[in-house]
């Protein structure tokens, strides 16, 4: 009985920063609709600044003075951001400002390297409460109570602001409709930075609130944003209680998790996530967010068209020229371009459903790593000859893809990414603990092709015919009266429905289609290896399939392909660089504010205004 | 004679690529109340838009008080003392109604007409009984004196009304002409947007008549009395 009810503190006390995280990201979400993704960076930089202002400022104090500073300067960085890179985007399309917020992580990242080093640093104890308090035999450490009791008073401030205030009353407005609020007089853009301030301020506090009981180290931004994603989504976004709620529930879940099945502990949460989606798909206390609710923002998109003969002639040439790579080539040539191709395919098949099916996968990750993972585990378990193992990959990523879009597809915009990403955790973190199968961080290993295509040129060709055919088929069904229904569901749901295509399930199709197609990229890519690691399967992965996509361009067909050569190859140079995380930031932030249309898009307008490129007839 | 308080000059509004005002020009005298008539797809709530703001003229300019308002930001509009009562109504449908009055209130201004929450559900009573409803639970009619009351909370001079007796019930419309009476009455200048002439008719001083973007028609109730072959070539469906 003491046990669980230290435990239950323990998990009440975690709750804490996690809380003030999540209601900072709801109350930003709500407010100005971006889902910001530096929201852990910002969690980061609050731990960070507290240590070193702890280290300075003497006492009781200073300790609680510290926290507090360290909300405001974190705060103050908030608006920093809203002003420089928000800003520019807020009639921009979600993914934008996703890209852009992704780019502020990258940048965080390096510059806390900077300033910090890489050390990880060991939070301060809180003067006064250094010691533990016995409850019911157990010890409880007195700074878990002190949390116990600050957070309450926090989430009545909040409500009372929210609720009780014409700030509040104007924030929710402008929730709903933010135009007609400027309209009636209100200066929107400081309420937007306003409440940008609020929502970054409370991640410094959570960052340092937790300070001892935790520390500063570099990897504490994305592992805290999955599970303050989590939070938010089984809360409801934009709701504060709700946050709360979801904040104890998670935290005590954990606790519990980690006494009683260790090796579950990350699933639990995803598990549980699902559980209250399928109930609730908008979260415990959120409301049913209605399509188009908003508006469509941004241009519409150009009708595509199939290449004309140029095009056609120009691809057939690269394609015979590589295929000719191996005369002249160099087997480091060949290496570096099979990985291209790889990552074309994985990049292409998220284009598939994010351009051409306007579903912006924040994990499709997990079906790259998920292909590679089948192959790699019937090799490794069944013998499976690798031929079979290879088929086996798309075809396991595509049921992958068949289970996850079950609950994603139901959801849509920021709701759908977000949960594409929760989902792609939940794989990750099931292959990350279940090391007894999947061998966790160590991987798995000797995974080679059959006899025939062992030589380093023999894999490049059937990389070659794999990669490139994938692309093509893929081509061809957004040509397709597939492709054509798929694209009416991007651009008017509604509409679609009321022309008799079922969206859901169109969706679900696409969804499941570049599943399998991103699980034949990572066949092809586990045999060219040899070996597959978790890292496939994370967030990061995930982004840089977005980032190629959004450098290469949106609203083209070929911005994938083009995105991930250029990146495949320039990566090889930057990070070379210490600091390559700065400068890709700053360079994605650059072209979201810049250059949004991406390489190919820029390279279509610049055609047109020279005039080698045929512009569209505009409708008028 | 007196400046104007309100002047387009040759405006010109896009939406996207298409031209929605084509060098539209008109002016109001303060305490004016003026009827803009046109079919569904005149230009009648783009020249709202327009004045607010909302939609950037891209040529042309407007002018609130012999100073230019064009490409300034709506909330700074507002603040002039332009009042925009939006054809869709636009209310905060997850707020109550003391809380939408809430977001439409600003200081007062020396030169118009002041009102209080008070005065709102004077002119409104409806609005008392559910002060405390939220926005959502409204009927069409009590939506749209919810969305004048809020726009009247931020002591405009002059009131851009687009389409009030769209979708309300007749009973209500008559109320409704005589609220804005009333304003008019109070010394308020009014642009009112309407597809129904008798309701105009009863209301306004002057009717302007839009159509394509252009400006047909600018006189007295009386002149287009006769000279129907205008009403029939604009305003008849």
């Amino acid at each position: 009985m003491g046990l669980l009810v230290a435990q239950l503190l323990t998990g009440l006390a975690n709750a804490a920063a996690l809380f003030l995280v999540a209601s900072g990201l709801s109350l930003i979400f709500g407010v100005t609709r971006i889902v910001n993704f530096a929201h852990g960076s910002l969690y980061m930089l609050g731990a960070y600044v507290g240590i070193t202002l702890m280290g300075v400022l003497p006492g009781a104090v200073g300790f609680w003075g510290a926290i507090v500073l360290a909300g405001v300067a974190v705060g103050l960085i908030g608006v920093v951001i809203e002003i420089c890179v928000l800003r520019p985007v807020y009639r921009a399309p979600e993914l934008f400002q996703l890209v852009a917020t992704f780019g502020v992580i990258l940048v965080i990242q390096d510059l806390t390297l900077m300033i910090w080093g890489g050390e990880d640093m060991l939070g301060p104890r809180a003067p006064g409460l250094k010691s533990v308090v016995r409850i019911l035999g157990e010890p409880v450490p007195q700074y878990d109570l002190a949390l116990i009791a600050i957070t309450p008073f926090i989430l009545l401030g909040l409500w009372w602001l929210i609720t009780k205030t014409r700030v509040g009353i104007l924030v929710r407005a402008a929730t709903q409709d933010r135009e007609m609020v400027g309209a009636l007089g209100v200066n929107q853009s400081w309420l937007f930075t306003g409440v940008f301030f609020l929502g970054s301020a409370l991640a410094g506090l959570g960052g340092a609130i937790q300070l001892p009981k935790g520390g500063a180290d570099l990897l504490m931004d994305f592992s805290i944003i999955a599970e303050v994603f989590v939070v938010v989504v089984v809360g409801g976004m934009g709701s504060i209680p709700g946050a709360f709620i979801a904040a104890v529930l998670i935290s005590v879940l954990n606790v519990f998790g980690v006494a009683y099945v260790p090796q579950s502990t990350l699933v639990l949460m995803y598990v549980v996530m699902a559980i209250v989606l399928m109930i609730r798909p908008w979260g415990l206390l959120g409301r049913e967010e209605k399509a188009g609710e908003h508006g469509q923002i941004g241009e519409p998109q150009r009708p595509i068209r199939p290449a004309g003969w140029i095009g056609r002639s120009l691809v057939l040439a690269l394609i015979a020229f590589m295929a000719l790579i191996p005369v002249f080539g160099s087997t480091f040539t060949q290496v570096l371009i099979i990985d291209i191709l790889i990552f074309c395919l994985f990049a292409t098949s998220l284009q598939f459903i994010l351009s051409t099916g306007g579903l912006v996968s924040f994990g499709h990750a997990v079906f790259f790593g998920g292909g590679a993972y089948v192959a790699a585990l019937l090799v490794t378990y069944f013998n499976t000859p690798m031929e079979l193992a290879f088929a086996l990959a798309p075809l396991g990523a595509g049921v992958l893809a068949i289970g996850i879009g079950w609950f994603c597809i139901r959801l849509s915009g920021v709701y759908f990414a977000m949960l594409t990403m929760a989902f792609s955790q939940l794989v990750w973190s099931l292959v990350f603990q279940w090391g007894e199968v999947t061998g966790g961080d160590d991987g798995l290993v000797s995974i080679w092709p059959s006899k025939w295509l062992s030589g380093t040129t023999a894999y490049y060709y059937f990389t070659l015919a794999m990669g490139i055919g994938g692309i093509l088929v893929l081509r061809h069904i957004m040509h397709s009266p597939f492709g054509y229904a798929l694209r009416a569901t991007r651009d008017s749901a509604r509409q679609a429905e009321a022309t008799g295509i079922n969206v859901k399930q169109i969706q679900w199709m696409a969804f499941t289609l570049a599943g399998a197609f991103a699980g034949l990229a990572g066949g092809l890519f586990v045999f060219s290896k040899g070996s597959i690691f978790p890292d496939e399967l994370s967030i990061s992965t995930s982004f840089d399939a977005l980032i190629v996509v959004f450098l290469g361009g949106v609203k083209t067909l070929a911005g994938g392909v083009v995105g991930a050569a250029f990146m495949e190859s320039a990566k090889d140079w930057l990070t070379r660089l210490e600091y390559w995380r700065l400068i890709l930031g700053l360079v994605i932030i650059a072209v979201v504010i810049v250059a949004p249309d991406g390489i190919v898009g820029s390279l279509r307008k610049l055609g047109e205004r020279i005039g080698i490129v045929r512009e569209e007839e505009s409708m008028r | 004679m007196p400046e104007p308080m309100l002047t387009l000059e040759g405006v010109h509004s896009f939406y996207g690529k298409a031209h929605i005002l084509n060098g539209l020009g008109f002016s109001v005298d303060r305490g004016e109340v003026v009827a803009l008539l046109g079919r569904n797809g005149a230009g009648k709530t783009t020249t709202m838009k327009s004045i607010m703001q909302l939609v950037r003229p891209r040529r042309g300019q407007v002018c609130f008080h012999g100073s230019q308002i064009t490409g300034m930001p709506p909330h700074k509009v507002a603040r002039l003392g332009l009042g925009y009562v939006p054809e869709e109504r636009r209310i905060f449908t997850d707020l109550t109604i003391l809380e939408n009055l809430e977001v439409g209130r600003q200081a007062r201004r020396a030169d118009t007409p002041y009102w209080t929450e008070a005065d709102m559900f004077e002119l409104f009573p409806n609005l008392w009984e559910r002060r405390n409803a939220q926005g959502k639970a409204m009927s069409g009619g009590e939506q749209q004196m919810l969305t004048i009351a809020r726009t009247l909370m931020g002591n405009p001079s002059l009131l851009l009304l687009d389409e009030p007796s769209e979708g309300i019930a007749p009973i209500i419309v008559e109320q409704m002409a005589e609220t804005i009476l009333k304003f008019k009455a109070e010394g308020l200048t009014v642009i009112i947007s309407e597809q129904n002439l008798h309701f105009a008719r009863i209301v306004a001083d002057r009717a302007v008549i839009i159509e394509g973007g252009e400006k047909k028609f600018d006189g007295s109730f009386a002149e287009l009395e006769n000279h129907p072959e205008i009403r029939d070539a604009y305003l008849s469906v």
